[in-house]
Parts: C-alpha cells; structure tokens; sequence
C-alpha cells in the first residue's frame, strides 16, 4: 500500500473570504477605486471559471493576485476606449471611506511600475519573482521599484508603519 | 515589508452578491449554499442547479460538509441564500406547522444503489406516522437488510425533507438521527401535534 497526502480543494466560498480583502486592495491600487470593483469580479468570475482545474496545492492568493493583474489591464483598457469627458460624474460605486483614504490617494501617486510592484507584492503578496513576470524586467529590478515606492508611502503617508501586518 | 489598509466589510458584501448573481448567469455556480435557523438548531442547504441536494444538522459540522459537496459534486461552492428562498421557505412552513409535504426539486446524485432504494420510500411513510427499519426494509425490497435500513438513513443527505426521522425502532422508541436523538423527537412531537390538530 502507497501512502501519501491528499490535498483538499476548498469550496470556492472559502477563496473569495480568506482572500477578497487581498485582491481588493490590489485593484483599488491598481486600477483605482471606482474601478476596482470591476476589476475585482472580473477576477473572481475568472477565478470561479478556472478553479476545478487548478491544482488542489496550487498557491491560491498568488494565482489570485496574477489574475487579478490581468483583469486590471482588461479595465484599465476597457476605460481608456470608452472615455469620454462627463458634465457629471456618474452615479458609481463610492471610493474608499475612512483612514485610509490618504494611503489610497497615496498609492495612486505612485509612478506605474512602482505602484504595480507595491500592489503585487507589498499589498498581494507575490514575491518578487512573480512580480517581475508580471511587470517586465528583473526581480532586482522589482525590488527596487518596491522599495523606492514604499519609500515615497512612507514620506506621504507616515502612518503607513502601523499598518504592517 | 507588507501591509494592510483597510477594507470595509460592506464593500466586500456587495462584491460577493454581485458575484453570486454573474456566476448563476454564467452557469459557474455548481453548488449554492445557505444556513436557517430552526428548532432543530441551525440547517445548511445546498442545492444544485437540478435542485436541492443536500440538508445538514449543526452537529454534522457545516464546513465538513461543504467540503465534502466540493469534492463530491464541484468546488465551485458559493454561499448564496436567494438561490434557495423556495428551500427556507417551505422548511419554515413544515417547522411552523403549517405544510405536511414538501414540494421541491431534488438532485439525488449523492444517492447510489440501496440507500437511494431506501431513502426513495421514506415520503411513502405519511406525514405524523412511523414505520420500523424492517418495514423500512420490506418497502424497500430487501426484508433482510434491516441494518443497511439504518446506514441509509443516518446517511440520508436530505433529512426533514425527506423524513428518516420516522423510521424508529420495532418498540417504538425513536432510535439513532443524524442531527442526534432530541432532534428527532422534537420533530416527531412537531408531526403528532401537527397531525392530531389538523
């Protein structure tokens, strides 16, 4: 007789609540809070669809944040070809409320490359490997961007250190 | 260095909602699930687009269950309780007295050879009646197979709906459940109250 490990896939419910939270915030810093909810169930449709064939000790909130990053563009391109100058802004989904308002206003600041490494890797969690398949270039690369991001968070949004967890 | 910043719960809420909805659209939500309240402590349903599959006691462990649905039918499980008003509904009619019957869709593909025989003949025992495992057995063509009666019904995924708990023991006593002994007996008296006033 063999033995060896069993890896249980989860229910798909409990993706979307360990890790909602996480690729949220990875939208709103990457495409903005009015369209990261968008980007968010574009994400998890996605995620949804895909799930039965990813592998059952695949990293989850990695394979999230990739996918994520892809939907990210999808809207950021989709908002390019449709806009138009509005009189009135639309009746959408309200930004972000409370103390973290700066941190996002903060985040979006940032100059692309280093905002899309501090949304995968500092507030998704990819390591830097993954973020540099992402973004282009290297991971030392990545690594820099991340750092010289944080860097700048830190002189804008001098709280920032409190929110490490 | 990670971090954090907040994200309200609310915001969550409503993404999830709109993600139940898009994936019934997109035929992706394999499983829809929700938990009610009852007197016979808290039921989860879980329903396929065929219909409801199965009914869970708190005793049996929610999360156990729903892990087992995702690998016996599909992870592509989402809490979703509009999908299953017509569930809650009737359950809250049968727990208030005021429905004998149920009247849902069932997906019975948790159900194979014996069990699916046995647990197929429990609504031929009437509303606020009971029968015994051998007559159980009888019914369901196998006279012998008293004991393989009790498996199929403590292993029935759809009790209350579909009523093991009045399967009891030849002297009458109630006998094992799954949602445990006082659950039974609750919903047995629930019947003979029900069934003597009507």
């Amino acid at each position: 007789m063999r033995l060896h490990t069993v890896t249980v896939k989860q229910p798909f419910e409990r993706v979307v609540v360990e890790h909602g939270a996480t690729v949220l915030r990875v939208c709103r810093a990457v495409v903005g809070p009015v369209d990261a909810d968008d980007a968010w169930s574009e994400t998890f449709l996605a995620a949804l669809r895909a799930y039965p064939d990813l592998p059952a000790d695949a990293n989850v909130e990695a394979w999230l944040v990739t996918i994520a990053h892809r939907k990210a563009v999808d809207v950021v391109r989709r908002a390019a070809r449709h806009a138009v100058p509005v009189a009135v802004v639309p009746d959408r989904v309200l930004p972000p409320q409370g103390r973290d308002l700066d941190l996002w206003a903060a985040i979006a600041a940032l100059p692309t490359k280093q905002r899309h490494v501090v949304a995968y890797h500092h507030l998704g969690g990819l390591p830097y490997d993954d973020v540099a398949a992402i973004v282009g270039g290297t991971a030392a690369a990545a690594r820099r961007a991340g750092s010289d991001g944080v860097a700048t968070l830190r002189r804008t949004y001098p709280t920032i250190d409190q929110e490490e967890s | 260095m990670t971090f954090a910043p907040d994200i309200a719960e609310d915001d969550l809420a409503r993404l999830h909602r709109l993600l139940v909805v898009r994936a019934a659209g997109d035929d992706l939500l394999d499983v829809a699930y929700r938990t009610v309240d009852s007197p016979v402590g808290p039921l989860l349903l879980a329903r396929t687009p065929a219909g409801l599959v199965r009914v869970a006691f708190g005793v049996q462990d929610h999360d156990a269950v729903l892990s087992a649905l995702a690998q016996q039918i599909s992870p592509r499980v989402l809490e979703a309780p509009g999908q299953l008003d017509d569930v809650a509904r009737e359950l809250d009619e049968y727990f208030t007295g005021r429905r004998t019957t149920f009247d849902l869709p069932l997906d019975l593909q948790l159900l194979r050879g014996f069990r699916r025989d046995v647990v197929l003949h429990l609504p031929d025992i009437a509303y606020g009646h009971t029968a015994s495992y051998a007559q159980m057995a009888d019914l369901a063509g196998s006279p012998r197979a008293v004991r393989a009666v009790g498996t199929a019904c403590a292993l029935n995924p759809l009790p209350v709906v579909l009523p093991c708990h009045r399967v009891v023991r030849s002297d009458g006593t109630p006998g094992q459940y799954a949602g445990g002994a006082t659950a039974k007996l609750t919903l047995l008296e629930l019947e003979t109250r029900v069934g003597v006033a009507a």
